[in-house]
């Protein structure tokens, strides 16, 4: 692994490396020009930063604990794994520190409004409590496949006061959810804010969610130098559009011997269509190259002619065509490596983890625990690995009913 | 930022002739949009012959994508038919040959980045030229993207078209002007591609703002669809661009000759009303 130098990342295009950029219908360039001048001035601006870390600590409830996992530990008798317990913010996942920084802004750029596409719904629930929370407006786009697997989270955004629109086009998945919202976003750009639920899309929002959730990896570091003194070997954190990984991965980035493997949906295996991995070729995922998908030059699984690709995954989290153009970028780099696990691997993780440690984690965050499941028997036990548990599995019950 | 030439290409294409022409006869063209392979390849040959003799003067033939994101309700139908047609971007170069050997009125490719981008900018450029297209109009690429994109176009003769909307600064609208040949197309609402009853009030203080940035034709487009809408734009803009309506009449056709025949008469009711409009320069 090298030592990657980040802190100029995206660059003024917004451009990691080859990946990134802003590929929008123009409606939305003088909008994204004008998101991005009001990022820059909110992230420079003290009062803003006082705002967000107040709503964080006692909304949201951070700090979260990085925990250390003693049965999982002995169990696999390899190296000692911390789980950093993003599950256990308010609304059950990572994503609210997203919506809590955008909800913000989208108040400073006077927009009554927010607009959000959700996949397994956390996303548009964090969305729905944040415009509870500041007052706004708030419409939720979900695909109806995903409405059906993920019907708990849609009574929770209802309940919030969010309208849930179902999105019965393409897959009827996350993709289309998203193609749903910018079609609102273009339509009503001058009252709406558009609240992104991913490292996705086109500059800023890569950039912009990414420092969102950097705060997972700052405490992380902190946490883990005051629990063994010293930096962990690994990180392990599952990929969909990337929020929670980046989230966790970018302050140990400039750490060259920290290591850091992004977990994909390997679905039910690796033809095309049967699974969501853009970055894990090398393991036999097939049909993802560099194209143009919703905003942002990255890796996409399509077919030969450039046609977007269905994808599968147990999880609605991760079943998405596209990756984040930063970990596009990571992987270019070998600066951190990018593996799939099948949908068994994951449902078959998340029940050791809950008979183990007595934590149910969402079907997400159980392929990056499958990963940990598979590797960490063969490390040495002085190696020290952390898991970000990005949310919990609450929502995935009536998937999980047939399993139990 | 990488900002696009000051100066584009100093193109003559079908486009920029068949203005000129306009221009001499103080009409208002009319630009059509069609999807190719909607409802099949030989389907879109006929419609677009049709309606080429029944008055348009520009036709857009839309390459379908998976994802249309700047396209309302119509457009992504047609897009969804095209695809399951079996319609790919090498079928749709292929009409565009077929349709050369027949017409000579002007045809932009009108799509999104991904399938050209696919096929390489400069295979997709050179077969595009050598099939007879004269322009592209990719809805997802920005100027700001634009550079390896525009000079391959124009290398190959091919105008680029880009997009300017009301929400556009006027520093962008520069940038899209000097980014633009053949003509450059207002939008002339926030939102996506279909028809609407009326049209936006802005509009022509919106086009008057993008002609202090052009000496191009501007083509106004999104949302209209009726006579009317083209009678009163005759005074405004140099060409309207109509889809969508036309597209919604293959969509309820039971068969291509209904389809080519409604489309046709819908043409010539718009090209009509651009005739007898007050005319921008008459």
């Amino acid at each position: 692994m090298k030592r990657v130098m980040t802190e100029k990342m995206p660059d003024g295009r917004g451009r990691f490396g080859a990946y990134g950029g802003r590929y929008v219908p123009e409606t939305l360039m003088a909008p994204l020009e004008e998101l991005e001048r009001a990022y820059e001035e909110a992230r420079a601006d003290g009062k803003f930063q006082t705002q967000l870390d107040e709503l964080l600590k006692n909304f949201a409830g951070r700090p979260t604990p990085l925990q250390f996992a003693p049965r999982l530990t002995e169990h696999l008798g390899g190296a000692t794994i911390y789980l950093k317990r993003e599950d256990l913010l308010h609304t059950g996942a990572h994503k609210i520190n997203n919506c809590i920084g955008q909800g913000l802004l989208a108040v400073r750029m006077g927009k009554k409004r927010v607009i959000a596409e959700t996949g397994a719904g956390q996303h548009g629930v964090a969305t729905a409590t944040v415009a509870a929370r500041l007052g706004l407006e708030c419409t939720v786009y979900m695909g109806t496949e995903d409405m059906a697997r993920q019907r708990l989270n849609v009574f929770r955004m209802k309940l919030l006061g969010a309208e849930v629109v179902g999105v019965d086009s393409g897959s009827k998945t996350l993709k289309d959810a998203i193609n749903e919202a910018m079609r609102d976003w273009v339509t009503n750009v001058r009252t709406t804010h558009y609240l992104l639920g991913s490292v996705l899309g086109a500059h800023p929002y890569p950039m912009m969610v990414r420092d969102f959730h950097r705060v997972i990896g700052k405490e992380a570091r902190a946490q883990i130098l005051e629990a063994e003194g010293r930096l962990p070997g690994w990180l392990f954190a599952c990929v969909g559009g990337g929020s929670n990984a980046i989230g966790l991965f970018y302050e140990f980035l400039g750490d060259a011997n920290v290591k850091m493997v992004g977990v994909e949906a390997g679905g039910r295996g690796g033809t095309l269509g049967e699974h969501a991995a853009r970055l894990a070729a090398a393991s036999g995922f097939a049909g993802a190259r560099p194209g143009v998908l919703q905003g942002t030059h990255t890796y996409v699984l399509q077919n030969a002619d450039g046609q977007i690709a269905t994808t599968h995954s147990v999880s609605a989290g991760l079943d998405y065509p596209a990756v984040g153009p930063e970990h596009a970028w990571l992987a270019e780099q070998v600066r951190a490596e990018y593996t799939a696990v099948h949908d068994d691997e994951a449902v078959e993780a998340l029940r050791t983890l809950a008979r183990l440690e007595g934590i149910i984690p969402a079907l997400e965050s159980a392929h990056a625990v499958a990963e940990v499941i598979k590797r960490t028997p063969k490390m040495k036990q002085d190696e020290v690995i952390i898991v970000n548990l990005s949310g919990r599995g609450d929502k995935d019950m009536e998937i999980l009913a047939k399993y139990v | 930022m990488s900002e696009p030439a000051s100066t584009t290409a100093q193109l003559k294409t079908r486009i920029g002739r068949k203005f000129e022409e306009l221009a001499r006869k103080t009409e208002l063209g009319l630009v059509t949009y069609f999807t190719a392979g909607d409802p099949s390849i030989e389907g879109t040959e006929a419609i677009v012959l049709r309606a080429a003799e029944s008055g348009a003067d520009v036709i857009e033939l839309g390459i379908p994508f998976s994802d249309p994101v700047a396209d309302g309700p119509t457009i992504q139908r047609a897009s969804e038919r095209a695809l399951r047609a079996g319609t790919t971007l090498e079928k749709v170069l292929g009409l565009v040959a077929t349709l050369r050997k027949k017409t000579e009125v002007p045809l932009v490719l009108f799509g999104y980045f991904n399938p050209i981008l696919q096929r390489g900018l400069t295979d997709f450029a050179r077969k595009a030229s050598a099939a007879g297209a004269d322009g592209v109009l990719v809805t997802d690429m920005t100027p700001e993207e634009s550079s390896e994109y525009r000079s391959t176009m124009h290398a190959n003769g091919l105008d680029t078209i880009f997009l300017a909307a009301p929400t556009s600064t006027d520093e962008r609208l520069k940038r899209i002007a000097d980014a633009s040949s053949g003509f450059l197309y207002v939008i002339s609402r926030t939102g996506v591609t279909g028809a609407k009853d009326s049209l936006p009030e802005e509009l022509p203080a919106m086009v008057r703002r993008a002609r202090k940035f052009t000496r191009l034709p501007i083509a106004v487009g999104f949302g209209i669809s009726v006579a009317a809408q083209v009678t009163i734009l005759g005074g405004i803009a140099d060409a309207v661009v109509v889809g969508s309506s036309l597209v919604g009449e293959i969509q309820k056709a039971r068969s291509v000759n209904e389809a080519a025949d409604n489309a046709a008469a819908r043409v010539r009711l718009l090209k009509d009303a651009a005739k007898h409009g007050v005319s921008r320069r008459g």
